[in-house]
């Protein structure tokens, strides 16, 4: 039996294509960084170089496209899963013109070199207040809906989202408290180590909460849904969701190893990065186990094909991760491209991929068609997007290896062998397979909105009717 | 200096990092436990067909978590970790450092040793010594003055035989070792001077050098130069050694154009060369100055700088 009322897809469908949309401009952004670095006469003016361009890629990547298919999915998946429409719909709206006029601010100001100078938290003081009223209404959307919803239990997809929602509201907050001077300009309230240690506590969490939690919660709703299985293990969710939102909490010094950190702040960071092994690995066996019994479906559903890579790549990458947070490992590995490779085997391996993958399975049904316009072009364009990622991480290490290498072999005179500039000159080839790579990244989201725009056209904006709880056992 | 404000801190963080640590495992542990029917669904239903099995956690994986919590409660006992607790191998960065550094001094220090006695002519004549200098060169000083030691806009060429602090062995030394603070002042001795003032000053500076220049403007600059500049300059615009530098060289810090010297009379000009004695010790500035001695543009006794001052 269904009633009459309809879920909220509005939002999820204005959010869904803008996913596509700013996934294009950020990683057409990151394209051009990295072709600075292959051609540096492409520095043409302030606003367009490298230093400015830098962080409006990563904010373009991570809050605009990412946010974007956070937002769709989990609008999407708290209103199915609790069975009723969005809570306070005049909210949800605004969090979506919301977010876009963050997102355009964004873009405007930091080419213009107006920054924060805080890694992943930039933007000015306006701004962020902006991103805050936008997250405080998103929270009371999620939550709403939570409270509203016609049966007992709350979904594991929920729980992730959930926890994402929190933590960063928490995380923006503390991080980007300062002092304003004008209106374009404040200066952080924090200084010196404490400094240092408050950014890292918010950008490691950045990781662990905005693109590991809320990608998690968006993998318990589509990878069961889209490959028709039950959750391999609902203890298995339970162990790894607490323990996963509790030791992210504690890992961001490892990204102040050697410095002015004390060293007992940088061990426990390091060993919480140890513990976190297991608990992220949850996820990934949890998502993969769910498809067993299902692997022939890889054969010919490339939307399945994108969450299955994405779930390696987040396996690999938070395997990485805790190695690269060991001191020893830290003192070859950071500040070298291996950072750079090992971010990215994370954002395009996982976050972007499982994003694709769930916003292919979005598409139709927002737009009242059985599937995408193409399924061909999906296929292509997971070939695409899967090569040019394994161009990207595999040139980023070998020349982060390289470079680590290279700043500390001497000479019998204990002098140095290479100076920093020859490490530079060495790394050329890699950074030039590394555009390469992002090239390819990049021309996998033209054929989706190809794709998207032919659904769109082929197909009508639909809301689907809400869908009565099934009988409590 | 200890890290924490008053003692109560150091237990707390003893505290909440054992408990935390401890409690990963607990957790782990009493959720092991808890009933479970391989291949059953948990009786849940949402959304039409999301069901989630009761299968048990995977063996391996429980292995693996318990695996990284003891590591970290052996790290924490050898390591510092738990507050002021330095740890069963008293380990600390700064130890660790203070150790490289003196196991490369013990190796290193008399490779370098042995040309510090000798003068600099000696050490540069040497090609041993011009090696390991340019290797040193290379690693310290080529981010700004080049790796071919030719200079950049705002970093002196070191090979041309113009220096601005004197060429002599001691006055590189001297240069390398504490470094060298320069300030032009704006608008020199003159601060009312105006924007049409110093369009002439500019024009005169220009033609010192035998650059092309407005004459009639030049002209006016040279009673401007004569107030405001020669001062430091000197009235013919030849520079002091270690004050102010030559104008009428041809060789310019920080370009030619009207437009860079109207800026540098405007806005005045402030540069630093940074001190090298402490960071590298004696023996190795020794080494670099005689490698840059031996760039060419050295200047071999003293009298040839008085000379160059006058």
């Amino acid at each position: 039996m269904q009633s009459q009322a309809t879920y909220n897809y509005k939002v999820v469908r204005q959010f869904a294509v803008m996913t596509v949309i700013w996934g294009i401009v950020g990683m057409l952004v990151g394209v051009i960084i990295a072709a600075q670095l292959v051609w540096p006469d492409l520095n043409v003016h302030e606003w367009l170089s490298y230093g400015r361009l830098r962080p409006l890629h990563t904010n373009a990547v991570i809050f605009a496209f990412g946010g974007c298919a956070l937002f769709a999915t989990s609008y999407f998946a708290v209103q199915r899963t609790s069975h009723a429409p969005l809570f306070a719909p005049a909210l949800a709206a605004f969090t979506f013109w919301g977010w876009q006029l963050v997102i355009v601010l964004a873009a405007v100001s930091l080419p213009l070199g107006m920054t924060s100078g805080k890694e992943y938290a930039e933007l000015e003081w306006p701004i962020d207040i902006l991103i805050t009223l936008v997250w405080v209404s998103y929270a009371v959307v999620f939550f709403g809906t939570i409270v509203k919803r016609k049966v007992a239990h709350i979904y594991v997809a929920n729980w992730f989202f959930g926890g994402f929602i929190l933590t960063v509201a928490v995380l923006h907050l503390v991080n980007s408290a300062a002092v304003p001077v004008t209106l374009f300009k404040s200066y952080s309230a924090y200084a010196g180590v404490q400094d240092a240690m408050v950014q890292w506590w918010y950008g490691h969490n950045a990781v662990g909460f905005f693109l590991t939690a809320g990608f998690l919660g968006m993998m318990y709703y589509f990878v069961p849904k889209q490959a028709g299985r039950p959750i391999y293990s609902y203890r298995l969710s339970v162990v790894h969701f607490w323990a996963l939102i509790f030791t992210y909490m504690w890992a961001g010094p490892h990204h102040l190893h050697y410095t002015a950190l004390p060293d007992w702040t940088q061990s426990v960071g390091m060993i919480f990065s140890l513990i976190l092994l297991a608990p992220s690995w949850g996820g990934m066996i949890n998502g993969i186990m769910t498809l067993s019994g299902a692997w022939h479906k890889l054969r010919d559903d490339p939307i399945l094909k994108f969450m299955i890579t994405s779930l390696s790549f987040y396996g690999m990458s938070t395997f990485e991760g805790p190695m690269m947070s060991i001191k020893t490992v830290n003192a070859l590995s950071h500040y070298t491209d291996w950072t750079v490779g090992h971010v990215h085997s994370g954002a395009l391996g996982w976050v972007a991929m499982i994003s694709i993958g769930s916003i292919y399975y979005l598409l139709p049904r927002l737009f009242g068609r059985p599937e995408m316009a193409s399924k061909k072009l999906i296929e292509i364009h997971f070939w695409v997007a899967t090569i040019g990622v394994v161009l990207y991480i595999a040139s980023m290490w070998i020349a982060g290896v390289m470079q680590g290498l290279m700043w500390r072999a001497t000479n019998p005179d204990g002098t140095l062998t290479y100076s920093f500039v020859e490490s530079v000159k060495a790394t050329y080839p890699f950074w030039t397979i590394r555009l390469l790579g992002g090239l390819l990244f990049l021309s996998g989201m033209f054929i989706m909105a190809y794709n998207m725009f032919l659904t769109m056209a082929s197909g009508k904006a639909v809301d689907a009717p809400v869908l009565e709880p099934a009988a409590a056992h | 200096m200890s890290d924490f404000v008053s003692g109560f801190w150091n237990y707390y963080v003893i505290s909440i990092v054992l408990v935390s640590v401890v409690g990963c495992g607990v957790l782990l542990w009493m959720q092991s436990s808890a009933k479970h029917v391989e291949g059953e669904t948990t009786g849940h239903v949402w959304d039409g067909d999301l069901q989630e099995y009761s299968n048990p956690l995977p063996s391996w994986w429980r292995w693996l978590f318990y695996i990284t919590i003891v590591f970290s409660l052996f790290y924490l006992a050898m390591y510092p970790g738990l507050g002021t607790f330095q740890g069963v191998f008293n380990w600390s960065s700064a130890g660790q450092y203070d150790g490289e550094m003196k196991k490369a001094e013990e190796q290193y220090g008399p490779i370098f040793k042995k040309f510090q006695s000798q003068d600099i002519m000696t050490v540069a004549a040497s090609s041993e010594a011009r090696d390991m200098g340019q290797r040193l060169f290379l690693t310290y000083c080529s981010q700004c003055h080049g790796s071919d030691a030719k200079g950049a806009r705002g970093y002196p060429n070191l090979t041309d035989g113009d220096w601005l602090f004197g060429g002599t062995p001691e006055q590189i030394k001297e240069s390398v070792a504490q470094g060298r603070d320069a300030m032009m002042p704006a608008k020199g001795v003159m601060p009312d001077m105006n924007g049409d003032q110093i369009k002439d000053l500019a024009n005169y500076v220009r033609s010192l050098s035998g650059l092309a220049a407005d004459s009639i403007r030049a002209q006016r600059g040279k009673e401007l130069f004569a107030a405001a500049c020669s001062a430091c300059h000197g009235p013919e615009g030849k520079g002091t050694v270690g004050l102010a530098p030559n104008l009428t060289d041809k060789i310019w810090l920080y370009s030619s154009s009207e437009e860079s010297i109207t800026e540098t009379i405007t806005k005045g000009r402030t540069n630093r060369m940074p001190a090298f004695g402490e960071f590298l010790g004696d023996a190795k500035v020794h080494l670099l100055t005689a490698y840059v001695y031996g760039l060419g543009g050295g200047i071999k006794d003293a009298p040839a700088a008085v000379e160059k001052k006058q």
